[in-house]
């Protein structure tokens, strides 16, 4: 039986060991041990189609679909939050129009899916997936609540922090990113080994929002600013089209 | 360095990413339709059953789609994008075109990435068709292992197994301008 103690020595004894990206092969986060790659990346400069991203338009997507509070006929229950910020590419360049998913628990942390069959009520009003464009400034905004901490089987009386799942698309294929967004100062932080296989300190932290009291609404919503910056292109800008 | 790290995307992502029609980058059935189709295996040569695969190519002509519409999909345009999860049988599927060269006498391919609960962070890859064509990335590797990058032939597609550890570790790439 392993215990928190167990996976937080674990933890440690890796710390700092990786790069500003997580580490592949990280034991604490136990489902990784027989699918992580155990050669080294190759590295190759990118041609044809890995230049490009994929394109998504206004006929891929409704604007509703950013608001995960009006899914269903009645309201969510549970903190209702505002996330927004800007998505840039590695030289600072905004990604315009492109395509940003979510999905995330509810209010008490359980999930819309099969698999997810812990004993926190689901909510009739909350499925928890949405998508949207950024906007001509890189800008992507959703409305939806805040989701509950929840336990999960890594090792006993495991618990993930509060996070919202974020799939981004850059300007070349290069820069796909999966990722989670965190909410400031929760306990759970070094305790989970999902978060913490980032080992670097200051690239983990890139991965938690700020509470913005400028996007908090009156009577409505609290506001979260996360902004994310993709890797570098490798297009010149005379090969935009 | 200020990029964003990677997440696993996790056991739930069946709930956010998947979408009806995904793996469709052109209808099943369709005149010159091939399945490019596969297994995604750990390594101990289990299936993954909790893996989603996305694929971005070329066109038949060689050319880069910018086509919008690959979520709401009209059945007429080629979008060249798609994404499928793996089955409990660790299978995923396409039904899509085959690329043409971007360049003439250049071997094409499919260009893939690698989500599944367990992998820290995506993997790349490439598909390539089987060929004799000179290829910067197929000629620099080992036999073996230039094998995991070419697709095996069939009757009405392509078969690509993707196996993330071990004995025939599929090579996975990574590209300057990231963060390591
Ligand atoms: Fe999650």
């Amino acid at each position: 039986m392993t215990t928190q103690a167990d996976i937080y020595r674990e933890i440690d004894e890796l710390r700092g060991s990786g790069g500003p990206q997580p580490r592949r092969d990280y034991p604490p986060y136990r489902s990784s041990v027989l699918r992580y790659p155990t050669r080294d990346l190759h590295q190759v400069d990118p041609e044809g189609v890995e230049l490009w991203a994929p394109c998504f338009g206004a006929a891929d997507i409704d604007d509703a679909e950013a608001d995960l509070t009006i899914q269903r006929s009645g309201e969510p229950l549970g903190e209702r939050i505002i996330v927004t910020g800007r998505v840039t590419d590695g030289d600072g360049r905004p990604v315009r129009h492109q395509l940003v998913e979510i999905w995330q628990a509810n209010a008490s942390g359980r999930y819309w899916h099969q698999r997810d069959q812990h004993p926190a009520p689901l909510d009739p009003n909350f499925i928890g997936a949405g998508r949207c464009l950024t906007d001509g400034d890189g800008v992507y905004t959703f409305r939806t609540v805040k989701p509950g901490a929840y336990p999960w089987r890594n090792h006993v009386n495991a618990w993930r922090p509060a996070h919202i799942h974020f799939s981004l698309f850059g300007t070349d294929f290069t820069q796909r990113l999966v990722t989670q967004m965190y909410f400031p100062g929760d306990p759970l932080f070094d305790l989970d080994p999902i978060y913490q296989s980032v080992t670097d300190p200051k690239a983990r932290e890139l991965l938690v929002a700020a509470y913005d009291h400028s996007v908090t609404t009156p009577e409505r919503s609290l506001g979260y600013r996360w902004d994310i910056v993709l890797s570098g292109t490798h297009r010149t800008p005379l090969e935009e089209s | 360095m200020s990029y964003a790290p990677g997440q696993t995307v996790g056991p739930f992502f069946h709930l956010g990413l998947p979408f009806e029609g995904g793996n469709l980058l052109v209808p099943a059935g369709y005149p010159d339709a091939v399945r490019l189709h596969g297994r995604v295996l750990d390594g101990e040569g289990t299936p993954v059953p909790d893996a989603l695969i996305e694929l971005w190519q070329a066109g038949p002509d060689g050319r880069v789609p910018r086509a919008t519409g690959s979520i709401r999909r009209d059945g007429f345009t080629f979008t060249g994008w798609g994404r499928a999860q793996t089955d409990g049988d660790g299978h995923y599927w396409f039904s899509t075109l085959t690329p043409g060269p971007a360049e003439p006498g250049r071997r094409p391919f499919f260009a893939v990435t690698i989500f599944a609960r367990g992998l820290t962070d995506r993997l790349f890859t490439r598909a390539y068709l089987p060929g004799s064509e000179p290829d910067g990335l197929l000629d620099g590797l080992e036999p073996e292992r230039r094998a995991t990058l070419i697709t095996t032939r069939e009757q009405r597609g392509l078969l690509f197994d993707i196996h993330l550890q071990g004995e025939g570790e599929t090579v996975f790439l990574s590209y300057p301008r990231q963060a390591r």
